[in-house]
């Protein structure tokens, strides 16, 4: 840690981390209600545990990715965060309306489109936070040195917080709500989201590979520039039977396809890097975060949602577990695994020691991204039943779901897994410190 | 490939290219949103009753069990063709008190069965929302649910 401010980073990934804890334990409530439908019913109905898990993911991964560009702002920028106090001011705000949003759930108190629940006084602190958030790092790389990394972070940065005021726009048409809803979703995830992890999977690559900015930079255009090619009409996909003309199909299924482009992109670049490169970085488990966050993400993303994009295809999965199989994976992939590799590779500069406990660390990895793919694997094989019986035969939903209860234990069941590896990774990051490298790197460390 | 691209030529394809990109998008949404209003919903059907519908499917989060025009949690079944499912198209009469009915009679308790809570929504509230459902039926969906079951 070669800048004091970095230390900012700290506050954020303890709260993102307590959030990202939460979530995966609604994600378990919810989880059960699926094979114990009372489980819970007067205490917690399903629709707030379900809104508990997915805002929680939303907000930690901002809140992460806040911490991430704090940490590394500086070293690229070559220079002290504008404003500590600033920063820790605009986590108070958002962590204040993202706690706050997630209790008033509980007792019933919300807006009603999907992901977009919080209150709108909430919106409103969450809107406040961003924008001091991209005041004071603005201000920092204004002053200091504009790198690529640096540069396309917060392009992405700012581009989210513009596509959020969609937020605040909710017409009566449904389908035109839904047409401008998938302007904050899609463009999100599938578009300026993707430049954040793509300067965040950048900056580690530089970091732990030691391979030339030049050349990383380079690759880094090319990557996001698929994504926005393939991503901004990708929209498409989402636009097939909401009521919009009958041009999305083609255009969305053309679009939607080539959105894999980028995350293939990825996954070369990463292990392309990790090849070429030359540095025989200590921290072997951030570097094992990174590789995992581009494979896993291509996966997650390029693959299972390739898999039903195509519009004829669409037409019979869309609305099933097909695509909850898709969000978990893409989601862990892209974002979480991207996240968590930056903490991994921070924390031990935060806490100004060598790399630790990268044994547990890397059993939480493993752990983690197992248990996360079998949870897609078996909603993937109930989407799959649920689309046949369904879609094809015209089976009742109610009676179709009976038909699912297997895959939704082993569902459960992964997700208990996911609750045992999150432990372990809190544990990795945030617990006493035990040995530094893994057994067979000693010689690396003391050379 | 790469070797012959330069970081600045990378750099201005992606500029150049997401602004293209971003305007062919942001054009095609303007035509979408034209066409949603005049011919793919019901201009004349969304009444203030219907509006009122959306707000009580907003503040009861409805989209978080259920699935609309197969948008939602996927936990409970598809209702944008709630109305069609329910022989509204046929008899209409018929289907809003089914609607109705079904609404009032949660909690089912039947056991080991899901359970949709019990909301308290007054007559009116349970005709806007019915009212919701019909005009949400009649989007042109491109021929979308492929079976009435949703």
């Amino acid at each position: 840690m070669k800048y004091e401010t970095q230390r900012v980073a700290l506050p954020f990934f303890a709260v993102a981390m307590a959030l990202f804890a939460l979530q995966v334990i609604f994600g378990i409530l919810a989880a059960t209600v699926y094979v114990l439908p009372e489980f819970m019913v007067e205490m917690v109905p399903f629709h707030i545990m379900r809104m508990s898990h997915t805002n929680l993911l939303i907000v930690w991964l901002l809140i992460g990715f806040m911490g991430c560009t704090y940490f590394l702002m500086p070293e690229e920028a070559e220079t002290e965060i504008h404003s500590p106090l600033i920063a820790y001011i605009q986590l108070a705000i958002f962590a204040v309306a993202g706690a706050g949003a997630l209790v008033s759930y509980q007792f019933g108190i919300h807006e009603g489109r999907e992901f977009l629940e919080q209150p709108l006084w909430s919106k409103i602190l969450i809107t406040i936070s961003f924008l001091l958030f991209l005041y004071n790092t603005s201000m920092t790389l204004l002053r200091g040195r504009r790198t690529a990394i640096n540069s396309i972070l917060m392009l992405g940065l700012w581009l989210a917080a513009i596509f959020w005021f969609f937020a605040f726009y909710n017409p009566s048409n449904l389908a035109l709500d839904k047409l401008y809803w998938w302007w904050i979703v899609h463009v999100w995830v599938e578009g300026v989201w993707e430049l954040i992890m793509a300067s965040l999977l950048a900056y580690l690559l530089i970091k732990l590979t030691g391979v030339d900015r030049e050349i990383i930079e380079k690759w880094l255009y090319v990557i996001i520039g698929l994504a926005l090619f393939s991503g901004l009409l990708g929209t498409g996909h989402h636009y097939y039977w909401i009521g919009a003309p009958g041009y999305w199909q083609p255009i969305g299924s053309f679009f939607s396809t080539l959105e894999v482009a980028p995350f293939f992109a990825m996954v070369m670049f990463a292990f392309y890097m990790f090849w070429k490169g030359r540095r025989n970085h200590p921290n072997k488990a951030a570097m094992l975060w990174t590789l995992g966050s581009a494979t896993v993400a291509f996966f997650g993303a390029g693959v299972w949602g390739f898999m039903h994009t195509l519009h004829w295809v669409n037409y019979y999965t869309h609305g099933t577990q097909v695509t909850a199989a898709h969000g978990h994976l893409a989601f862990y992939g892209a974002y979480v695994m991207m996240v968590l590799a930056v903490v991994t590779y921070a924390m031990p500069q935060l806490r100004r020691i060598q790399p630790f406990n990268q044994i547990i660390n890397m059993w939480s990895f493993w752990l983690m991204t197992a248990s996360m793919c079998f949870m897609t694997f078996t909603l993937t094989f109930a989407g799959v039943v649920q689309t046949h019986l369904q879609r094809v035969m015209g089976i009742n939903y109610m009676e179709v779901q009976e038909q699912l209860s297997l895959f939704y234990m082993m569902r459960l069941g992964a997700g208990c897994v996911v609750a045992v590896a999150a432990v372990v990774f809190l544990w990795a990051v945030f617990g006493p410190a035990r040995e530094e490298l893994p057994a067979g790197e000693t010689g690396v460390a003391n050379a | 490939m790469m070797e012959s691209l330069s970081r600045s030529a990378a750099r201005n394809i992606f500029f150049g290219g997401s602004l293209f990109f971003f305007l062919a998008f942001a054009g095609l949404t303007a035509h979408s949103h034209w066409y949603m209003v005049n011919v793919s919903t019901d201009k004349e059907g969304l009444t203030e009753s219907v509006a009122a519908g959306k707000h009580v499917w907003e503040k009861h989060s409805c989209i978080n069990c259920h699935s609309l025009i197969g948008e939602g949690a996927y936990f409970a079944p598809e209702l944008g063709n709630v109305w069609t499912r329910y022989g509204g198209r046929e008899n209409p009469d018929a289907a809003r008190a089914g609607i109705k009915g079904w609404i009032k009679a949660q909690p089912l308790n039947v056991p080991g069965r899901r359970q949709m809570p019990k909301f308290d929504l007054s007559e009116e509230e349970l005709d806007n929302l019915v009212d919701f459902f019909r005009w949400a039926d009649s989007i042109n969906t491109q021929g979308w649910p492929p079976h009435p079951v949703g």
